[in-house]
């Protein structure tokens, strides 16, 4: 039998047939493996809104709300609050909120719908440490001199304002994620759902 | 006992694999200090594997339970403290002897032809015990774990496009959870450890085949006498086994001393804050891995020029990934006539010496915050950007430096001091 010629070429098709064959029967066998991995329903439904009462929220006041696993701060800004915040734009790296961190009706001057009322995740968006806050002006919190009040982040020193803009030369790109709200009525906020009206 | 062995070896090569990799496996006779620390590292992957399973009978891979259930081990098992004690302060001691067992490669050029495949099992066996520490360190479930994991994981969410959506499957939820907690626990506890015991394997075929390097650098293998034995080799069994097992002892008074007196080893070992539960909504004052991630988490952090296409952030985590691929390149950036130390000009030692203070200095730095000033005029960034890019010219410039480098000539044969 050694004399009779052997087809290599349809050997070779066979060979890699059957290799592209069991390629993709493990990548199909991978997805269910790779997909269990993804956060399941339960972590989803833990995403629910969550609703809050900002009756008892005095002005200067913060108050911090877990949604989605993740700490939300609600902040009843003073009108002193919001007059410093119009004399910081040459600090920021985004002062007008240019990137696309907040929702288009967050997209002002004060980030918010109120505009006392400012709704933010609170993790920096360096590396998702909790900043803390340094709401005394000047020195007081162990700030520098012209500090207007903000937020200060302990692990790699990022610096936010009082509308979570971010400072310029600091580790963090952007400025702070203001989250999907809206308001039931005038003492409620619900997060995590958009305004009626606006997609 | 020989006919036993006859009737074994007729069916399994028991007493070839023995001749051919201990009582035949010809190592050179010239083993200095630095050559104790590859068995050190096997040694200490036996005691974090055994330590390990005797863990795992009492611990719970649950946010709820995980951080009761080691402080459980630390108080109510029987003789827990120890053997938690033995696998966190294993944890450092594998990383102290690790990195001293690769320092020894870039002092004799062990990485060198043909020995190419050594080193580079040998840095993915590096890689795979990072991912190992890093997920075991989340296991406790203190807040330092916590944050270290999220700001870790954060990482990944830097890459363009399909960052996010990657940390999200990383850690199977929004934020670091019971869910990732559960998984690290998959990984550290079976992936990983099958991983290193696999790859430890490989780098020691890998290095049976291709024979050890030694202090001076030259080939024992050029010199052979009449039955074929390298003249300035001498059978692993028994005089290396007897000096290794000299070097095990006294390795293993050092550890002990640390495990029984110094635990926690002034913070270093198990940082302070990782004795507070974790919380989500308390990031602690500043965040530090432990002392073996901190120079490149120092790398991380030095990348804070914005103007960068793309921001600095995402830079960082090139730069902290480039500074590990570097190591990988190794073997071809070195383009040196000799391999040892011994023999190289002050061109290669002047680099090594600025490497090493560099990695140590961008060690010291990370544990400290960016903007104070710990060392001396200006603050601790710009001192670790200083560093880093020490740390990389050191490899970028290797082809250069260690062709233009004016060695001295290679003896012979190996010599003895």
């Amino acid at each position: 039998m050694s004399d009779v010629s052997q087809d290599t070429s349809r050997r070779r098709f066979l060979t890699t047939v059957t290799t592209g064959v069991g390629l993709a029967g493990v990548a199909a066998a991978a997805v269910p493996f790779v997909a269990s991995m993804t956060p399941s329903a339960r972590a989803r439904a833990a995403g629910a809104p969550v609703e809050v009462d900002i009756s008892k929220l005095e002005p200067g006041q913060m108050l911090t709300v877990e949604w989605r696993g993740r700490p939300v701060w609600i902040i009843n800004r003073t009108s002193e609050m919001l007059e410093n915040l119009k004399t910081l734009d040459e600090k920021l790296a985004d002062p007008d909120s240019a990137e696309p961190q907040q929702p288009g009706y967050a997209q002002n001057e004060f980030r918010s719908i109120r505009p006392e009322v400012l709704v933010v995740v609170g993790i920096c968006t360096h590396l998702g440490c909790a900043p803390t806050k340094k709401f005394e002006l000047g020195t007081a919190g162990g700030m520098s001199e012209d500090w207007k009040g903000g937020f200060f982040c302990p692990c790699h020193g990022s610096m936010f304002d009082l509308a979570g803009r971010v400072y310029r030369n600091v580790p963090a790109p952007t400025n702070l994620v203001v989250p999907p709200h809206s308001y039931i009525d005038d003492n409620r906020v619900l997060v995590g759902v958009d305004p009626e009206g606006v997609v | 006992m020989a006919r036993f062995m006859e009737w074994v070896d007729a069916r399994f090569p028991a007493t070839k694999v023995w001749k051919e990799h201990m009582a035949e496996y010809y190592a050179p006779k010239n083993f200095n200090f630095w050559y104790y620390f590859g068995v050190l590292s096997m040694v200490v992957l036996v005691i974090q594997i055994v330590t390990g399973i005797f863990l795992t009978m009492h611990y719970k891979p649950d946010a709820a339970t995980a951080f009761a259930s080691v402080e459980y081990i630390m108080r109510d098992v029987p003789w827990g403290w120890f053997i938690r004690y033995m696998h966190s302060t294993g944890a450092s001691m594998f990383f102290v002897v690790v990195y001293l067992h690769m320092f020894r490669a870039l002092l004799y050029g062990s990485y060198r032809t043909p020995r190419e495949l050594v080193w580079l099992i040998g840095m993915v066996i590096f890689v795979a015990l990072m991912a190992e520490a890093f997920m075991g360190y989340l296991l406790p479930w203190g807040n330092m774990s916590y944050w270290g994991a999220q700001v870790i994981i954060s990482l990944f969410g830097a890459i363009p496009v399909v960052g996010e959506g990657l940390a999200e499957w990383i850690r199977g939820d929004f934020v670091v959870s019971d869910a990732t907690l559960n998984r690290f626990f998959a990984f550290h506890v079976i992936l990983l450890p099958l991983l290193l015991v696999l790859l430890v394997y490989l780098h020691i075929v890998a290095l049976h085949k291709v024979g050890s390097n030694n202090p001076d650098g030259v080939e024992i293998k050029k010199h052979k006498d009449a039955s074929g034995k390298p003249l300035d080799g001498i059978p692993f069994h028994p005089y290396y086994t007897v000096k290794d097992t000299f070097g095990v002892m006294v390795f293993l008074v050092i550890y002990f001393g640390i495990v029984f007196f110094v635990p926690e080893f002034g913070g270093w070992f198990l940082e302070r804050d990782n004795f507070a539960p974790a919380d989500i909504l308390q990031t602690p004052p500043h965040i530090v891995p432990l002392w073996y991630f901190t120079p490149f988490y120092s790398i991380l952090r030095a990348v804070t020029w914005e103007w960068l296409p793309g921001g600095a952030k995402v830079w960082g985590v090139m730069a902290m990934g480039a500074s590990i691929v570097m190591l990988f390149l190794l073997p071809w950036l070195d383009r040196a006539r000799v391999r040892s130390i011994r023999y190289r000009g002050w061109m290669y030692k002047t680099a090594l010496a600025i490497f090493v203070v560099s990695f140590v200095v961008l060690g010291y730095l990370g544990t400290k915050s960016p903007a104070d000033v710990d060392l001396a005029l200006f603050a601790n960034v710009y001192w670790a950007q200083v560093c880093m890019i020490l740390y990389f010219l050191f490899f970028l410039l290797m082809p250069w430096y260690t062709s233009k480098d004016p060695t001295k000539p290679e003896p012979d044969r190996v010599t003895s001091k």
